[in-house]
């Protein structure tokens, strides 16, 4: 993975003192709050409803064991014993002290981490397919390109004060595992005919208030022209967003009010002016960073499926998680796998000091030392010999981390709502923990099938819920939380934004109504071939409405 | 009626002002103000302690009494005033003397 160089450490530890001296004198009455906040939020530092809460970038995902071991450390020394991970691939610590986060960032800096940029309205942590360097169906590692984009978008003069924030995804595969057409900008890594690498170009997705789909704007663009092609993006951005009105400041309102075609014009045009210059990727310079994330030594392990074989006949549990929790990967004797963080009653995203400690151990041991942070709020270990998969399942079961729902509806993305969030009109991780008690049984799970439920605590989506297959948005009446669903919502190549079913549920309600959306499905599937979103598109909402509403269903 | 709050400075505690003009871990130990001019001056001392930099994010919140304590009308302040409620071994409610919020 990407090593810091000389530069980067003097950067990060120069960041470090200058917040140590900025806290230093808010906390002695030097600088007033409103001074102070844009400088926290520069370093990630928000308040929420109990205490301040950081958010750690993890860029594009990838940590390795000595970094994850660092996040359990400050979970356990400086805040409550964990953590939470998010759908943009990051981590955030709910309870830390003002006055200590100057000595949790020099310890993050001490690892190669900060939380810069983790806030406000500048290029945000660029996210990546969470298989990236080890799925068999990619055509490359997208993380260098990530990590050029990371280097370049970090603090750039032109791009730090954006009309809003602004996220940029990356993938290589043709299945989108990164939700990029629900980004900013949306990268996918191909290749052309000839062989060569570069983007398709999708730009102005988004969800929160105003969920649109990106447009592509460029079907390739060659990898060498990356930098200024996306510098031709943000300008266009930068000097036409809709800066009067935050609800209209995301780029995804530029490009719709402007039409995809004018602006892909205009991006174009200021490409064009960008020339051939200095923005233009030397391949020397995407090879050395490219070196960064060669995978590890992969020797051959062809012992993996006999040993397979006769495990799985003997652990109906370990049967399971094979099932769900194992992708493939592009060495025959490798698998990638994910480490659930929706065990059944927990709150999804969630992980103590002990299990982040332990996922360490494992990676260290068993996983080239790569451990992968997923927009799903999982954890991945890209690289494990699937003659070691055995032995790292029962270490899962030792930790409480061996779920076996990967991708089940009961592996459901929840926001921290209004448990945690400042600005949560109505509580997630509650719902989706009596969402998870009602589907806790194994067999049911698996002949549902893949069911992807989203939940939000507001509009402003960090729980997905607009692509959710069942999305969950929840919303506050007249004092009490109501929960609003929307059915056929999906992040991935073939994005779709849900549709609302109806009027709302109570808390005591939602969870019987999504059990009701999921018999219906289960009822009305041609076979168990048909999943629930193709199910759904297939047969409209007109069912699911009947069986929520019942005759009120027309009026609904 | 209306009780103020805010959250401290140095860890981002939630807080109450009580009557003493200090600010206080458990909503229960907050001033009510029964009419406007009262809140009037719940807010006042609130500016002034956020101009001296002990608290930030100073708001009033609506509140019945019940069993003679304040009772935050939104889920939201109860929740403040109590801690996550899928954690319940954190925040105030953890500690002696302080109610859950649902
Ligand atoms: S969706 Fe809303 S409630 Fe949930 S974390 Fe984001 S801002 Fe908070």
């Amino acid at each position: 993975m990407y090593r810091y160089d000389e530069f980067d450490h003097a950067f990060v530890a120069a960041r470090v003192a200058e917040f140590r001296d900025q806290a230093e004198r808010r906390l002695a009455g030097e600088i007033t709050e409103e001074q102070f906040k844009p400088l926290r939020l520069m370093n990630g530092v928000y308040l929420q409803l109990h205490a301040y809460m950081l958010r750690i970038a993890v860029p594009y995902g990838t940590l390795s064991s000595r970094q994850m071991r660092m996040l359990a450390h400050i979970a356990r020394t400086y805040d409550k014993g964990y953590g939470h991970f998010t759908t943009r691939q990051n981590i955030q610590f709910n309870w830390p002290a003002l006055a200590d986060i100057p000595a949790i960032l020099a310890d993050l800096a001490a690892v190669e981490m900060h939380a810069i940029q983790t806030s406000g309205n500048c290029i945000r942590n660029v996210t990546a397919d969470h298989f990236a360097g080890a799925a068999a169906d990619e055509v490359a590692d997208p993380r260098p390109y990530a990590e050029i984009l990371r280097q370049w978008s970090t603090v750039h003069p032109e791009f730090s004060y954006l009309p809003r924030k602004f996220k940029i995804a990356v993938t290589a595969a043709e299945r989108d595992r990164a939700a990029i057409q629900v980004h900013d900008i949306g990268l996918h890594l191909k290749k052309d005919a000839d062989g060569r690498l570069g983007f398709a170009v999708y730009v102005g997705g988004g969800q929160g208030r105003t969920p649109m789909i990106a447009k592509k704007i460029r079907d390739f663009l060659p990898e060498a022209d990356l930098l200024s092609y996306v510098t031709a993006i943000m300008r266009v951005y930068n000097l036409n967003g809709r800066r009067d009105n935050k609800f209209k400041a995301r780029i995804k309102i530029l490009v719709h009010e402007t039409g995809a075609q004018a602006f892909a014009a205009a991006v174009e045009q200021e490409f064009a002016a960008l020339g051939d210059g200095a923005l233009r990727l030397p391949e020397e310079d995407v090879a050395a960073i490219a070196a960064y994330f060669a995978p590890p030594a992969l020797a051959p392990r062809p012992e993996g499926d006999a040993a397979l074989a006769a495990a799985r006949a003997a652990d109906p549990g370990f049967a399971a998680w094979l099932r769900r929790n194992v992708h493939q990967h592009r060495h025959p004797d490798y698998a990638s796998l994910t480490i659930s963080l929706k065990g059944i009653g927990e709150a999804p995203g969630d992980a103590s000091d002990v299990q982040m400690d332990a996922v360490a151990d494992l990676a260290e041991a068993y996983a080239g030392d790569e451990i992968r942070v997923s927009h799903e709020q999982n954890l991945i270990l890209p690289h494990v010999a699937r003659a070691d998969l055995k032995a790292v399942y029962d270490r899962l079961v030792a930790i409480g981390l061996a779920t076996a729902n990967a991708g089940l509806v009961t592996d459901m993305i929840a926001c921290p709502g209004l448990d945690y969030c400042a600005l949560a009109n109505a509580r997630s991780i509650p719902v989706a923990q009596e969402i998870a008690g009602r589907f806790a049984d194994q067999a049911r799970q698996e002949e549902i099938g893949d069911l992807k439920i989203k939940i939000s605590g507001c509009i402003n989506a960090c729980g997905h819920h607009h692509v959710g297959h069942i999305g969950i948005l929840g919303v506050e009446k007249k004092g009490s939380e109501l929960y609003q669903i929307t059915l056929g919502g999906s992040a991935d190549e073939a994005t779709s934004i849900g549709e609302i079913v109806g009027r709302g549920f109570g808390p005591q309600e939602i969870a019987g109504a999504v059990e009701t959306i999921v018999e219906t499905y289960l009822g009305h599937r041609t076979g168990r071939e048909e999943s629930f979103l193709a199910a759904y598109r297939r047969l409209g909402p007109g069912p699911f409405k009947e069986a929520l509403y019942g005759d009120h269903a027309k009026a609904a | 009626m209306q009780i103020l709050t805010a959250n401290r400075l140095l860890d981002g505690e939630a807080v109450w002002l009580g009557p003493d003009r200090l600010w206080h871990e458990t909503i229960a130990a907050a001033e009510v103000a029964h009419d406007a001019a009262a809140a009037a001056r719940l807010e006042e001392t609130g500016r002034a302690a956020l101009a001296a930099s002990h608290v930030v994010d100073v708001a009033l919140v609506d509140v019945e009494l019940v069993d003679g304590r304040p009772w935050p009308k939104r889920l939201r302040e109860r929740i403040r005033a109590a801690g996550p409620t899928t954690r319940t071994d954190l925040g105030k409610q953890a500690r002696p003397a302080t109610a859950r919020a649902a």
